[in-house]
């Protein structure tokens, strides 16, 4: 939270004396700026004071006052706290200027709000749904949509007890009745909207060539192995090369927003789990950590809570990272077999997850003030194994077998290269940004938990091309094991949650954005509480699908087979980037 | 020299290979099919082949593991049952998918309340596992089980299990969760005991 005076004395409010004024709501923080000062004021934050990246954009239905608010955090790329800025629009016509004119990666998430909650965004490139499809009926997230079969309000249901009678959701909720579309919808007859112009590119000639060569646009997916689940590019090539691209995604989409919107707070940990399903841990933590802030001094974590949570978060990046060495190796057709040597070492530190948490993928393992449990007998030693003997060892062979190959080399050296220029612009997160030579981690720029008490480089490198997105994570691989090894020697004795866990709690009205360098970059979570039981807004800044945003600027130019590469290089889960 | 770099990779991979057979010889017929050879193949010192060939082996699973909650109850004296479950609706209200019913028994004279549940469902094709139900279970009533071959033919008539369904001896769960079980019942026995030293006042 932002000191108040310091909101009140900000020399913003000097630059801008009108159109700009503190939001003074109790529990808020930042700037309520006018919508038509809103490009004017981003610009002069991005060149005259050092914000240049911007980190999450979302909106927020206060139905009760008919408002619609977007909400805007950004950073400086050198490191701080956030610069929170809030646009009001009325509830019934809801319009904004749109910012990516000036922060370009405010465009997936521009598009992400005009398809949940219905904001206009005034001056976007590409306005259309992204998430949802266009046979969808109205704004998901609105709280005033409710879906086809709508039992209550608000978790816990009142007729599951005292007089719980049993119901399948799926009886009451038949195929064919549950689907509403918008009037004069008709699925028989539709063609998306869009599509035609996607595929233009096959009457397009290039006239003053001499060569005469045609376009072909290619769809790659949704249905296809190398696009880590259901995602689709649809490209435009010329022979070869890439065009245009454009991400199609939302297959995997299932209002995860609005689920963590009618859930209590508590019910939202094992949910987040879901989220990116290969690193469950991190997500608990952004979750946890916003919420957190909301409850403010109420809550203390104990100090090998604490520890538990970074060797926890470190174990995560590890299994993450390596398992996306090896699901890249596969897209550039090394058959498996590093694929297989890097799920050796992610299944021994699933074991450990296993064993302290109770599932090896869907942890559920933090609680607010602490972690679920304690270490079980044998697991501190198994972890002591992995970190000082097993794991360096292990990456070392990796290096050995996969960093000097020639073949390697040629296809991933100078392939999808992305400047730190164009990175910052993008709004690119974790390790996309760092090989692209921005030192930007969440852990060192704007620390949380303890990590201000271990020693780690962050790494980063400078061609912003696969390679070095290869190189990176094998970097941070070894300051995760340097973190853990210091983790492990200095582990506490005592406690690990404050106070006895409560299943049902109430939480301070006001607003607070967590975030933690997951594996994949950036996640943040942007939490409002009404001050009931469950939170009034709930969005997550997923950086899976943000990072997709630079997708298209990358595989510009390149060839058609590098695309595939390029996108294994950002490393996507579909979980997060649908939600 | 052009392609060293491949030629060192192809000798990690030649290594593992070798390996393979190398610890085969050196373990023996213990390294498959047993208990200790699962053991091994879980273990930092681990090389050679990797894999558990599931279903004639299976891996060792830790106590913490989870997946779907039973209902326990004590084996009295003459054999009956008694369920620990008073239906007090908290895993019903700390469900995040909503899985959980739990109808409250109710005296047919008097029409209060009785602390033991008539009905209790959970539909197993929407609990996701998470523990949560366990967790805050002031009665150790509801634990989360080790069983988690529950593949059927027809879901709609075997997925939702009721009460019968759900509930296992206070041995089973002993025999899946001893430190858990040693625990609890410590706490469990200070309370009797205080409850008594109180009664006795």
């Amino acid at each position: 939270m932002t000191d108040t005076t310091l909101v009140a004395e900000h020399p913003l409010l000097e630059r801008f004396p009108e159109g700009v004024t503190p939001d003074e709501r109790k529990g808020y923080e930042g700037f309520i700026v006018a919508a038509d000062r809103l490009v004017e004021f981003a610009t002069a934050l991005r060149d005259e004071f050092g914000y240049d990246y911007l980190s999450s954009v979302t909106g927020v239905d206060y139905l009760p006052d008919g408002k619609m608010e977007v909400v805007y955090h950004a950073y400086k790329s050198t490191g701080g706290g956030a610069l929170v800025f809030k646009v009001q629009v009325p509830r019934e016509n809801p319009v904004v200027p749109s910012l990516v004119s000036v922060y370009p990666g405010a465009d997936f998430q521009e598009r992400e709000a005009w398809d949940l909650l219905g904001i206009r965004f005034e001056g976007h490139p590409n306005l259309k749904r992204i998430l949802m499809w266009e046979g969808f009926a109205g704004h998901p997230l609105r709280k005033d949509w409710k879906e086809a079969y709508f039992e209550e309000e608000k978790k816990p249901f009142g007729s599951r007890w005292p007089g719980g009678a049993v119901h399948r959701a799926e009886d009451e909720n038949p195929f064919g009745k549950n689907v509403v579309y918008p009037p004069d919808f008709d699925p028989e007859k539709w063609t998306p909207v869009g599509d035609e112009a996607l595929y233009a590119g096959l009457r397009e000639f290039k006239k003053d060539d001499d060569l005469k060569t045609e376009q072909v646009v290619v769809n790659l997916g949704p249905q296809h192995p190398s696009t880590h689940g259901v995602f689709r590019m649809v490209v435009t090539l010329d022979g070869e090369t890439v065009v245009r691209l454009e991400p199609v995604m939302g297959y995997l989409h299932r209002n995860h927003e609005k689920i963590g919107e009618r859930n209590t707070y508590l019910m939202n940990i094992p949910f987040t789990d879901r989220l990116d399903y290969l690193s469950s841990m991190s997500n608990n933590w952004g979750y946890v950590q916003a919420v957190e802030k909301l409850l403010g001094d109420k809550i203390q974590v104990p100090e090998r809570a604490e520890y538990l949570r970074v060797i926890m978060a470190e174990f995560t990046r590890i299994v993450n990272h390596i398992f996306a060495i090896g699901t890249l190796l596969n897209d550039l057709g090394a058959y498996f077999t590093p694929m297989l040597y890097a799920l050796e070492e992610r299944e021994l530190i699933l074991d450990i997850f296993e064993a302290v948490s109770g599932s090896r993928m869907m942890c559920n393992y933090f609680r607010f003030g602490g972690v679920a449990r304690d270490l079980p007998p044998g697991v501190y030693e198994k972890m002591r194994d992995l970190v000082f003997e097993r794991l360096p060892r292990k990456i070392d062979e990796l290096d050995r077998y996969l960093t000097e190959n020639e073949v390697v080399r040629a296809r991933c050296e100078g392939v999808g290269v992305l400047t730190p220029e164009e990175a910052i612009a993008f709004s690119a997160a974790g390790p996309v940004l760092r090989a692209s030579g921005v030192p930007y981690d969440v852990r060192r720029a704007d620390p949380y938990g303890i990590y201000d008490r271990f020693e780690f480089d962050v790494a980063v490198r400078y061609h912003g091309d696969v390679y070095d997105r290869y190189l990176i994570r094998l970097d941070e691989i070894r300051q995760s094991i340097r973190i853990l090894q210091q983790a492990l020697d200095q582990l506490p004795e005592g406690d690990v949650i404050f106070g006895s866990p409560k299943y049902s709690m109430r939480v301070p009205a006001g607003e607070a954005y967590g975030r933690v360098e997951g594996p994949k970059g950036e996640l943040g979570f942007y939490v409002v509480s009404d001050g009931s039981a469950n939170p009034w807004r709930y969005h997550v800044r997923a950086p899976s699908f943000i990072n997709l945003t630079a997708l298209s600027r990358m595989c510009e130019g390149d060839k058609v087979a590098d695309a595939i590469i390029i996108l294994g290089s950002i490393d996507i889960v579909l979980g997060e980037t649908d939600r | 020299m052009y392609g060293k770099g491949i030629l060192k990779g192809l000798g990690v991979t030649l290594k593992h290979f070798v390996e393979t057979y190398v610890d085969d010889f050196r373990r023996g017929r213990k390294r498959y099919g047993t208990r200790e050879g699962v053991e091994y193949r879980s273990s930092k010192d681990v090389s050679g082949l990797f894999t558990v060939q599931y279903p004639e082996e299976q891996l060792i699973i830790p106590e913490e593991f989870r997946f779907v909650p039973f209902l326990v109850y004590d084996e009295g004296e003459n054999g009956e049952r008694e369920i620990r479950c008073t239906s007090c609706g908290i895993c019903a209200k700390v469900c995040p998918p909503q899985c959980i019913w739990i109808h409250r028994s109710e005296d047919p004279k008097t029409g209060r309340p009785v602390p033991e549940p008539a009905e209790f469902y959970i539909d197993i094709d929407v609990c996701m596992n998470c523990g949560l139900c366990a967790e805050f279970c002031p009665f150790d009533a509801i634990i989360m089980d080790h069983d988690f071959e529950l593949a059927v033919y027809d879901r709609h008539s075997n997925n939702i299990y009721d009460k019968e369904k759900l509930l296992k001896p206070a041995s089973y769960y002993q025999k899946i969760r001893p430190r858990n079980y040693a625990a609890q019942e410590k706490i469990r026995q200070e309370k009797a005991a205080k409850k008594a030293a109180r009664a006795r006042k």
